[in-house]
């Protein structure tokens, strides 16, 4: 089963002159110029430019334009931010960006039943701030949050540092409110326990926006942490590291938060942000306790203790916020800080079981080698999620393709090491080659089935995450070309 | 085991078109639902035994036919538990049961709901296709999260042949507190206590006591129950209290003739109902349980005048609705979903699609 081709049934400037009907002139972009704005998010290296990119101010601009675009069979890419880091909301060349940015009101906060409805268009960071007033956060906290938006999150299951203890946007959402590509108005989740019917929130929650668009999310606010203490701690071999990780969690410890840098990411980050950062370690490891002082008191004892018994060369605790707000500067500012060593970086994104990391590790120095290319490492090393920053120069003929190339073995060791391609940026275009690697027909077959159960149309964002059968076929043959494995014969998961 | 699945796979295809089959792992809740009585069972109980567990990633790995109590048993010897406390209601269950059926505990208050636990499933569906879902990682967003889907589908679009579970180390300490107190003071108290940073594990409000339980550091515990005040239960008691919560033991959940047992899940700051005094709160105020006669059938309505939901849990007649109504697209949605797993509908609809 190939996914349903959308082809629009009106040319450019017919579409255009719907869709200027049902919006205010500013609300409409289709000069170029303009246009280019929006031709890649986070993920430039893939760039198309769409027919017209609406903006809308109401869910009634939102229902008109999906009920348009689906009657003239004109494909629909939303929009949040523009920060995904896979293509997401990369334009369909006759497509619609349907941009949910000018939704940006919190609708309501209540401190009381600890929930916060609010607009997609409203900026993660935007609910902590409004919550902080009651004592209240929102948990899931991705190093993009000044930026990114809530649809967004929603539509990639976005996590943060600390979603070892507090979950992904998946187990912090209670409800979302949309409309299917067709314009039906739809509802997942309650705001009670236990929705009745099949756990349809759940696959709205990191679909990419193919299956809804989302006008309205309520989340849970959590009560904030009486305090929180952090651990900055040097290693020096990333083994050595990786092991005290799950010495950690076997420990019974769940941290706040658990984060590795490798030497590369620790000095870029240093250079950056002056945080400190012990420069001669191999491996610098963040460990972030919270809850009430005494609680925190005794947990960092346990922690350190730990991290000694697994060779620790160095390790401090932070004295007050201010050090423990500098020690997460540098990680969290790990991306900017490769772009400041590199003209390019390009971010990957595989999970994979912890006690892999070192394998993983390893295979990445060989594969710098193999490339001739950097690679600066940062993890969510609680929860196995990698994120390997590839650096390279695009203006350098052939540098982009090595660097795509290094990032593919990269996701497919991480599958063959049980994990998976992407833990919290999306397949988007980005992966979508790798999706052959880690799935089979059948299952990408059944993927394309539950697509066509929201959208039997095919046209909200088609093309992206899923690859068609045909599509693996070739991918399948160009890496047996280049050597490699085919993908049929992987071991999977 | 592949013998196994084959078999299953045989039987599923050799079912197309001609019958309908239960999935059945202990039998243990096949009471819950709307049970379809013309589907023949198909035993998934041969599919049994742990596949992985290694107490420092945090994740097991499971048949589906393994029961719940090896489960966690073995978790227990590496002082881990599944934090969503799921009932057994019979030494039979397992966790492929657990799973179909998505139910939860009284700890889920504090700790989530067993589809935040789901990290993968390996399924056979209705085309006799075996699919895997998800993984054993804890963040993966690699295709839409149909694992999850399978939470609660009870049985109606495949057989849960394998799962993935994420667990947890236990907490430390834990401590159980009582007040004498109404339904009101009762709901108002469990959600000002949410908004705050303590270790809140499970509640219960039922005939003017409310119970509370608090689990985490020895030093979180011990200092929130100063705080709070209250009776404190001996340890033994109290976890005998809170299996009884949990495997619904309670006489708030006997049944008598004549009566249907109504499950209300609703926005937890609901006040009480004046009309409801007799009810047994759970989770903050977000479910409450209430038995009423047969004839009495307006809770659907009420609920979801309040933005929550009911449902008949024990008790309902044939015919009679048992799962709130969904909106018109929601269900069609539904509806696509069953007939792209089980076009023909070789398995019971024990989740009505209307
Ligand atoms: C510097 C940097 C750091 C980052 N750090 C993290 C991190 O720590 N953790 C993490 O998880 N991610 C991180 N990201 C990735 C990115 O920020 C997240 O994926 C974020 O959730 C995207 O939000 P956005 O509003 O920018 O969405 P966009 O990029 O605009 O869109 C992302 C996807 O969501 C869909 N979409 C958007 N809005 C809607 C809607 N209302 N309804 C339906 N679909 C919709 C789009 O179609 C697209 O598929 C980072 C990115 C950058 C640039």
């Amino acid at each position: 089963m190939a996914e349903i081709a959308s082809e629009p049934t009106v040319s450019r400037a017919e579409f255009i002159a719907h869709v200027r009907r049902l919006l205010p002139e500013d609300a409409l972009i289709h000069d170029e110029a303009e246009l280019r704005a929006y031709e890649c998010d986070g993920l430039s290296a893939f760039r198309e430019l769409p027919w017209a990119v609406a903006l809308p101010r109401s869910e009634e601009e939102v229902v008109a334009l999906l009920q348009t675009c689906h009657r003239l069979r004109v494909p629909v890419v939303p929009r949040g931010a523009g920060t995904g880091l896979s293509g997401g909301a990369l334009p369909h060349p006759q497509g619609l960006v349907l941009s949910l940015a000018r939704l940006n009101r919190i609708l309501a906060l209540d401190p009381f039943a600890r929930t916060a409805t609010v607009q997609p268009g409203v900026r993660n960071l935007a609910i902590s701030e409004a919550a902080a007033p009651h004592g209240l956060y929102y948990a899931p906290d991705p190093s993009s949050q000044i930026a990114c938006t809530l649809g967004g999150n929603v539509a990639e299951n976005s996590g943060g540092v600390h979603c070892l203890k507090y979950g992904l946007t998946v187990h912090n959402v209670l409800r979302v409110r949309g409309y299917t590509a067709a314009g039906e108005p739809v509802v997942f989740g309650s705001l009670a326990p236990d929705a009745p019917g099949y756990d349809l929130l759940a696959l709205a929650i990191g679909s990419e926006g193919m299956l809804a668009v989302v006008t309205e999310i309520t989340v849970k606010l959590l009560p904030r942490p009486q305090t929180a203490r952090c651990i900055l701690a040097a290693f020096d071999s990333v083994r050595a590291a990786g092991e005290a990780v799950a010495a950690i969690i076997a420990e019974g410890i769940i941290p706040a938060g658990l984060e590795m840098m490798d030497q590369g990411a620790t000095i870029a980050a240093e250079d950056f942000v002056h945080a400190g950062y012990p420069l001669e370690a191999a491996a610098v490891l963040l460990c972030e306790s919270d809850g009430t002082p005494e609680e925190v008191e005794e947990e960092i004892a346990r922690m350190g203790a730990v991290l000694e018994r697994c060779g620790a060369t160095e390790w401090r605790v932070s004295r007050d916020e201010e050090e423990r707000l500098r020690f997460w500067a540098g990680r969290k500012a790990a991306f900017p800080a490769a772009g400041r060593v590199s003209p390019d970086y390009y971010c990957m994104d595989g999970t994979i079981p912890r006690k892999a990391l070192g394998e993983m590790l390893e295979a990445i120095a060989e594969m710098e080698r193999e490339y001739g290319l950097r690679c600066l490492n940062v993890f969510h090393a609680g929860d196995g999620n990698l994120h390997p920053l590839i650096l390279f120069d695009a203006n350098q003929p052939g540098e982009w393709e090595r660097a795509e190339a290094f990032g593919a073995d990269i996701l497919e060791l991480s599958v063959r090491l049980g994990g998976t391609v992407t833990g919290e940026h999306g397949v988007g275009m980005e992966k979508i080659n790798q999706m052959c690697v880690q799935f089979s027909p059948v299952e990408l077959e059944a993927f394309f089935q539950v697509k066509a159960a929201f959208d039997p149309a095919g046209i909200l964002n088609p093309g992206k995450a899923i690859p068609t059968l045909h599509r693996c076929a070739e991918y399948g043959r160009m890496r047996v070309s280049r050597g490699k494995l085919p993908f049929a014969e992987l071991p999977r998961f | 085991m592949n013998a196994i699945v084959d078999r299953l796979r045989e039987q599923v295809l050799a079912a197309r078109g001609r019958r309908r089959l239960e999935i059945r792992g202990g039998g243990s809740k096949s009471w819950y639902g709307a049970p379809d009585p013309e589907a023949e069972p198909l035993d998934v109980g041969m599919l049994y035994g742990i596949i992985r567990y290694e107490p420092s990633e945090l994740v097991l790995t499971a048949y589906g036919g393994t029961p719940l109590a090896e489960v966690e048993a073995l978790l227990a010897q590496h002082r881990q538990w599944l934090p969503f406390s799921p009932p057994h209601f019979a030494a039979s269950a397992t966790i492929g049961g657990a799973v179909a059926s998505g139910l939860s505990g009284p700890t889920r208050w504090g700790h989530g709901a067993l589809r935040d636990y789901v990290l993968g499933v390996r399924v056979l569906d209705g085309q006799g296709r075996v699919l895997r879902f998800g993984g054993e990682v804890m963040k993966n967003v690699a295709g839409y999260d149909v694992s999850r889907l399978f939470a609660g589908s009870l049985g109606t679009l495949g057989v849960i042949l394998e799962v993935s579970l994420k667990v947890l180390p236990l907490p430390p300490a834990s401590c159980t507190l009582r007040f004498a107190c109404s339904q009101d003071e009762a709901i108002e108290r469990f959600n000002r206590w949410a908004g705050q940073p303590l270790p809140l594990s499970a509640s219960l409000w039922w005939q003017g006591q409310a119970t509370l339980r608090l689990a985490g550091a020895r030093a979180a515990v011990d200092a929130a129950a100063a705080r709070l005040g209250g009776e404190a239960l001996p340890e033994e008691a109290a976890q005998r209290f809170w299996e009884d919560v949990r495997e619904q033991r309670l006489s708030a959940w006997t049944l008598q003739e004549g009566e249907v047992l109504w499950r209300l899940a609703l926005p937890p700051t609901t006040p009480a109902w004046a009309d409801a005094e007799d009810a047994l709160v759970e989770w903050g105020g977000g479910v409450r349980w209430l038995r009423r006669p047969a004839a009495d059938d307006r809770w659907f309505e009420r609920a979801r005048a309040v933005g929550g939901h009911a449902m008949r849990w024990r008790g309902a007649r044939a015919g009679e609705r048992v799962f709130a109504p969904r909106g018109a697209a929601e269900r069609a949605i539904e509806a696509r979903l069953k007939a792209a797993f089980d076009p023909d509908g070789v398995f019971a609809r024990r989740l009505p699609l209307e």
